[in-house]
């Protein structure tokens, strides 16, 4: 049944259960738009503002943050290599859930909900403990060195395996497995079998069969994991705080420094707001150019 | 031959995932092993079974209050989310409305926006309005960020509902109060029970949130963070990190068991 339909049977109390819905939508929307909504503006706002070396902050507007940020080229590398690294944490991230997905949705039959559940059970654990986890398994006198000591096939720790970008990449593509997974997953469940067996009855092959069929069907969910993967990952903190070192140090540090120690609020606002600007027009992009190539495909 | 091949497929794929999940779990399984090692150093081979990280834990009063705060700005805060889901998340079901798509996007944000944002926007919000920091704060942010995830859990409870009982209930001449009360409630408790437990233990573990807005109440996250700088504080950071993941996998494992549940016993058909 249309809406218009329903309206001309039942005009008044279908206006009268709109008004409710809309009465119910409130208080989560002023939720929204009180602690997020606003509080953002007021990031933009604040962008504009300058700080005394004290931490005075004058309200008059200025470009002078913006300025001082496309000035220094240490800031512009920092956000690139923020970028960086979320990209290839998606990409490796998203590679490795493929599989899995595929193997839950198509291969498991009956213990698809214990799948499910494990998959999902680590996320929810606390992502500071994961983090630090990692900087246990990965330390110079961590469990992989000192293990491998033991054991006799190193006599130094290895090094490289802490306080990098390297360390970064491995810790963020473990914490995100779930966002990769369950998207994939959703969309080739919901994929129509029935396409699949018509390739086949038309002679392709299984490799033909998940390029031309399977894969264009499940990039919906590769394009949400994607998303949900790499904007937060840009933004991290924790991790690159932890495992980082001096050379995995992410956006997100710098931010969180000038709101802490260097105590320049405005200036932190503004690298906020221009990496924000940054990370969705890519994200944009990248949604864009996806859509067009699988849209190609078909 | 063609009858081989897909097979073997399927054993490759199983093989990588059976590996995957282990390696998903293996960073976790880490941190008990060694918060039963005698030694401040993690690291092989073990020095023997001892449980005095654990009982140093207990003793120290810092940590006892960080966890009294941690539970009691997730107990608020699982109730104001699920609350505003249960609101929510029925209107979007029971309503058809215009926007519908653009206001569950908007709902859907607070996910997306690095957590690091949301702390340093709010932080400068409350600022401004000169509001203090404190439990609160935290409150007010750890609401904003698990509010989606009651949404999106009690969506999916409430699209499998069978319209047609609520309606027998209103053509038998329930009013809509009872009505909720006694169809709509009974059949979105597992649901409910969900969203309040996974709400609760987000809130619980969150971090970077509360290091923006706790100012001088610590939650329990916080206070690690703060202990990680010491290594001689390591092993007992190891055996607190233990019990908590312990607790969120027990909570957890539960909640997940309850959303799947299809109807609570007692009120299924024909009882």
């Amino acid at each position: 049944m249309t809406i218009s339909q329903e309206s001309t049977r039942a005009g008044f109390g279908n206006w009268l259960s709109v008004r409710a819905g809309y009465l119910q939508l409130t208080p989560g929307l002023i939720l929204v738009a009180a602690a997020l909504v606003v509080p953002l503006g007021l990031l933009i706002t604040a962008s504009f503002w300058t700080s005394s070396p004290g931490g005075e902050i004058d309200s008059a507007f200025t470009l002078a943050n913006y300025d001082k940020l496309l000035e220094r080229p240490g800031y512009a590398r920092i956000i690139l290599r923020s970028i960086g690294i979320a990209a290839c944490v998606t990409l490796i991230t998203i590679v490795l859930a493929y599989p899995i997905a595929y193997f839950i949705a198509f291969d498991v039959r009956k213990r698809k909900l214990i799948w499910l559940i494990l998959i999902t059970l680590p996320f929810w654990t606390s992502y500071l403990l994961r983090v630090f986890a990692w900087k246990v398994i990965l330390g110079w006198n961590g469990v992989i060195n000192s293990g491998l000591t033991s054991i006799g096939i190193i006599n130094e720790p290895l090094s490289f395996l802490l306080y990098n970008p390297f360390a970064v990449i491995v810790t963020l593509s473990h914490a995100w497995a779930t966002f990769a997974i369950i998207p994939i997953y959703l969309s080739l469940e919901k994929t129509d079998r029935s396409l699949i067996e018509a390739a086949a009855d038309l002679g392709d092959g299984p490799v033909r069969r998940f390029l031309r069929v399977t894969l264009p069907l499940s990039m919906p969910g590769v394009i949400a994991a994607s998303v949900i993967i790499f904007i937060p990952t840009v933004g991290d903190y924790i991790t690159p705080a932890l495992i980082g070192g001096p050379d995995g140090l992410m956006v997100s540090n710098l931010i969180q420094a000038q709101f802490g120690k260097a105590n320049n609020w405005p200036f932190g606002a503004a690298i906020s707001i221009v990496s924000i600007t940054v990370v969705t027009l890519i994200a944009l992009l990248f949604v864009a150019s996806l859509r067009r190539v699988v849209g190609q495909i078909r | 031959m063609m009858r081989h091949k897909p097979e073997r497929g399927r054993q490759l794929r199983k093989a990588f995932s059976s590996g995957y999940l282990f390696y998903l779990y293996l960073p976790i399984l880490i941190l008990p092993i060694f918060s039963f090692n005698d030694s401040f150093y993690i690291s092989f081979p073990l020095q023997g079974f001892t449980t005095r990280w654990y009982a140093e834990l207990g003793a120290d009063p810092s940590i006892i209050s960080a966890l009294i705060s941690s539970l009691q700005i997730a107990s608020v805060t699982a109730l104001l989310s699920t609350i505003l889901g249960v609101i929510t998340a029925r209107a979007l079901t029971r309503h058809r409305l215009r926007g519908q798509k653009s206001i569950l996007t908007m709902i859907m944000l607070p996910i997306v926006v690095p957590e690091l944002i949301l702390g340093v926007s709010l932080l400068l919000a409350l600022n401004e309005i000169g509001l203090g920091l404190g439990k609160w704060a935290v409150v007010a942010g750890h609401t904003l960020i698990c509010f989606p995830f009651a949404v999106a859990i009690l969506l999916s409870r409430f699209e499998g509902f069978d319209m047609a009982l609520e309606e027998a209930s209103l053509d038998l001449g329930e009013t809509p109060w009872q009505t909720f009360w006694r169809i709509v409630f009974p059949l979105a408790v597992p649901g409910i029970v969900a969203s309040f437990l996974l709400t609760f233990t987000i809130s619980f573990d969150e971090f970077l949130i509360a290091f923006f807005l706790s100012a001088t109440e610590p939650t329990l996250p916080v206070y690690l963070w703060g202990q990680l700088r010491f290594p001689k504080k390591l092993p007992s950071a190891l055996a607190l990190g233990t019990l908590i993941i312990a607790v969120s996998f027990v909570v957890v494992a539960f909640a997940e068991w309850m959303r799947r549940q299809r109807t609570l016993q007692g009120i299924e058909p024909g009882n």
